[in-house]
């Protein structure tokens, strides 16, 4: 699947986007493979009330299940308006 | 409804005029508009989106505002990109036929898309870049809808 990353998850994982092969049933399982992966997915996940998710740009949050989803996005707390 | 995501910038003047041109089905036409705030040394704001998501995250939040309310119509207009203190970021319009549906479905949308729809803003100036940070207040605005 396609997983994005934006705003400051964006710049401390030093890429927007990469494509991963995983078998993580939830995205807590995803972010738990991503942890283990460097010390840049480690400091970008170090603290989950921090971000916030998508899985195919719904908002979800982290024991949602990632059967068929195409599409994970970690990001900050929005800033719009 | 009409809800449109772009890098330019808008003349609020003329969508506002546009969004109410040629109506006699409404009573009220409610608009905010959103400006870059110099603060400090801050002299550029970069918004970064999610393309795709966020068009997606502005529909339904104005889907659900006409659902709440009487509208007429419903415009949203958000930019992404770099903005300099004094450019329009983004505007709201609402229209109905009585000005309470307007005003509060206004402030839904506004509380809504500032935590909501997939946006984040990054500051730079003389003292450095930061991201701004959600504030707890704009989280808490929703509870009241």
């Amino acid at each position: 699947m396609d997983v994005l990353y934006f705003a400051w998850v964006r710049e401390r994982i030093g890429l927007p986007k990469e494509r991963i092969e995983t078998r993580a049933a939830t995205v807590a399982e995803l972010v738990d493979e991503l942890r283990a992966r460097e010390e840049r997915y480690a400091a970008a996940f170090a603290d989950l009330s921090a971000l916030r998710v998508a899985v195919d740009q719904e908002l979800t949050d982290f024991d949602a299940p990632l059967a068929g989803a195409r599409e994970v996005a970690f990001f900050p707390p929005m800033t719009g308006g | 409804m009409r809800v449109v995501v772009q890098e330019q910038p808008f003349d609020f003047g003329a969508e506002a005029a546009d969004f109410a041109k040629g109506r006699d089905d409404i009573g009220a036409v409610v608009t905010f508009s959103g400006i870059v705030r110099a603060d400090g040394a801050m002299t550029d704001m970069e918004i970064e989106h999610y393309p795709g998501m966020t068009e997606k995250a502005l529909a339904a939040i104005a889907a659900e505002a006409q659902a709440r309310w009487a509208l007429g119509d419903v415009l949203v207009i958000h930019r992404f990109g770099m903005m300099r203190p004094g450019e329009q970021i983004m505007m709201v319009a609402t229209a109905s036929k009585h000005r309470k549906d307007a005003f509060e479905a206004a402030e839904f949308l506004m509380d809504y898309l500032k935590s909501r729809a997939p946006f984040w803003k990054k500051e730079s100036g003389a003292g450095g870049e930061g991201w701004v940070a959600a504030r707890d207040e704009d989280e808490a605005a929703l509870d009241r809808w």
